[in-house]
């Protein structure tokens, strides 16, 4: 593989967060190359959403840096509202602005951030709605959606900004496993695209089937990480192996 | 893993020596400009024609303090108006806010009576109340009415104030997501107990601030109870002020409202803060 040749679009070294006594995140390396997809499994609590919430500088962090493109973007120097601009995330329980439809909620950022005009925004959000499939919803608002409807504009709300990087944090998790699929196949599709993604999951089979790579999160740090037939099927680390027979168990593999 | 056996890296050191500087320069900053701009009022003040003889009127604090203890005393009966007065805005707003809300045809002339309430009330002029009720009352000579003033200046306080406090509380409740109600239903909780305890605790801690708004308006409006002879704070510093012309009379009045009500509002956001009703029910 020539993934350790490209220089990687996002470089974690001795990542730490804490919050009062409770570490989260200790000793945290991890890196992603372009057009590469990391699937960040784990317990809950093991730090996973901590980790993307502290890459797009929504917490800051205790110590380590992050860089991206080759900028450590964790220096107090960087302007966070620029890097935020690159990096694109999806959470869990979608947070669409409910007072806005949903063609505003995905024209919002490249009308006052970006300052595309208005018309042309509108544009490239109908634009990125055809590909979610949910453009006759152009004018409703989020509430009149289904769980997977507002998750998948969510999605293109996030790509509206064109970011270099997009986070996914338990995106399917509040969905049942009907509106599970339609997200997931966007993702897929982002993935074809050669987006550069870290997805926090709970789906293994997904995890298997789109990600590269599979990093597995415990007591704060990625305790094993490997291409997923070898993670999922075969894992060293017995805290690993524990993990996924429980997820097994819950047949959930 | 023990919080203690880390150490920071020079790296974050470095980075926290940074933010320590920034924090330093924006300090410094700020002292400099409020120094040169108290230093530039001061000099324009000081040095304009007006000023000995606005400072001997205003600012004749040793005037003013004397007449503290008098003003003080005169302005227990404001506190005394304003508490009685809260009380009872606060129980009949919040059970018109609550009525307002009522959905169904059978509660329809309820919720008539109580828009037409709260639209007369909050229209009228509070100096029209006041006279409407401070003088018309008892001209009517009707038994049993009340007639001392300071109970007038209370009733038509709290017939106004109830009008605009009503409205915030329903503000409030109708800013708290339909879902909450749901899921309180979904429990099994009637209309009425997911109201007391889902619904209207949040909208209540959603605001507080134009709430306090509304409390310190109140408190404010209790001196035109000198209007139907009450001596109050102001009416207390105007006949001070008709002995010696002085207006300092009125300023320490004045500084004497500041003193509860600016502390009052600092008190209330710390509380809030204290007990996380920032930004709780924020979510959703």
């Amino acid at each position: 593989m020539n993934t350790s040749l490209t220089k990687p679009l996002l470089k974690i070294t001795g990542l730490r967060k804490a919050f009062g006594d409770n570490v989260v995140l200790g000793d945290l390396h991890l890196n992603a190359a372009e057009h590469s997809c990391t699937a960040l499994i784990g317990a809950s609590g093991s730090g996973k959403s901590t980790l993307l919430r502290c890459i797009d500088l929504l917490e800051v962090v205790d110590d380590g840096v992050i860089e991206l493109d080759g900028q450590d973007i964790t220096d107090p120097r960087a302007d966070a509202d620029e890097v935020r601009t690159r990096i694109g995330i999806v959470f869990q329980a979608y947070n669409l602005f409910p007072h806005l439809r949903v063609i505003d909620n995905i024209s919002l950022a490249p009308r006052k951030v970006h300052k595309v005009p208005r018309e042309q925004a509108e544009e490239e959000a109908l634009a990125l709605l055809d590909r979610v499939g949910l453009r006759e919803k152009a004018t409703a608002r989020p509430d009149e959606l289904s769980g997977g409807q507002q998750q998948r504009v969510a999605i293109a709300r996030a790509l509206a900004n064109k970011p270099r990087l997009m986070l996914f944090d338990e995106v399917t998790s509040a969905l049942d496993p009907e509106l599970v699929g339609e997200v997931l196949a966007m993702i897929r599709e982002l993935r074809t695209d050669g987006m550069t993604m870290l997805l926090a999951t709970h789906e293994m089979g997904f995890a298997r089937d789109v990600a590269d790579r599979v990093c597995f999160l415990d007591g704060g740090r990625v305790l094993e990480e490997g291409p997923p037939e070898q993670v999922l099927s075969d894992p060293r680390e017995p805290r690993t192996r524990q993990f996924l027979r429980r997820i097994i168990d819950a047949g959930r593999l | 893993m023990p919080a203690t056996s880390w150490q920071p890296s020079q790296l974050q050191r470095e980075r926290e020596r940074y933010r320590r500087k920034r924090a330093f320069r924006s300090w410094l900053i700020a002292l400099v400009s409020t120094a040169v701009v108290a230093t530039v009022v001061v000099l324009v003040v000081g040095n304009s024609s007006g000023w000995p003889r606005t400072r001997d009127s205003f600012f004749d604090f040793g005037t003013g303090w004397h007449d503290l203890p008098k003003l003080l005393r005169a302005f227990w009966l404001n506190v005394q108006i304003m508490l009685i007065s809260e009380a009872f805005i606060l129980v009949f707003a919040a059970l018109i806010a609550i009525l307002r809300t009522l959905r169904g045809p059978a509660f329809f002339p309820i919720r008539f009576v109580c828009a037409f309430y709260v639209d007369l009330f909050r229209g009228l002029p509070f100096l029209l109340v006041l006279l409407l009720v401070g003088f018309g009352i008892p001209s009517l000579r009707l038994q049993g009415a009340p007639s001392s003033p300071m109970t007038l200046a209370i009733i038509a306080l709290v017939l106004t104030y109830t009008a605009y406090v009503s409205e915030v509380f329903r503000a409030g409740i109708q800013s708290v997501h339909p879902s909450q109600a749901a899921s309180a239903r979904a429990l099994g909780l009637t209309y009425s107990q997911s109201m007391r305890y889902v619904i209207f605790p949040q909208a209540v801690r959603r605001v507080l601030p134009p709430l306090l708004n509304d409390f310190i308006s109140l408190q404010k409006d209790t001196a035109l109870a000198s209007i139907l002879g009450v001596i109050e704070i102001v009416q207390t510093g105007q006949n001070y002020l008709s002995g010696d012309f002085k207006f300092v009379h009125y300023v320490m009045a004045g500084l004497v409202f500041l003193v509860l009500t600016i502390p009052m509002t600092r008190f209330t956001d710390w509380y809030a803060q204290r007990q996380g009703w920032i930004n709780a029910g924020a979510i959703i």
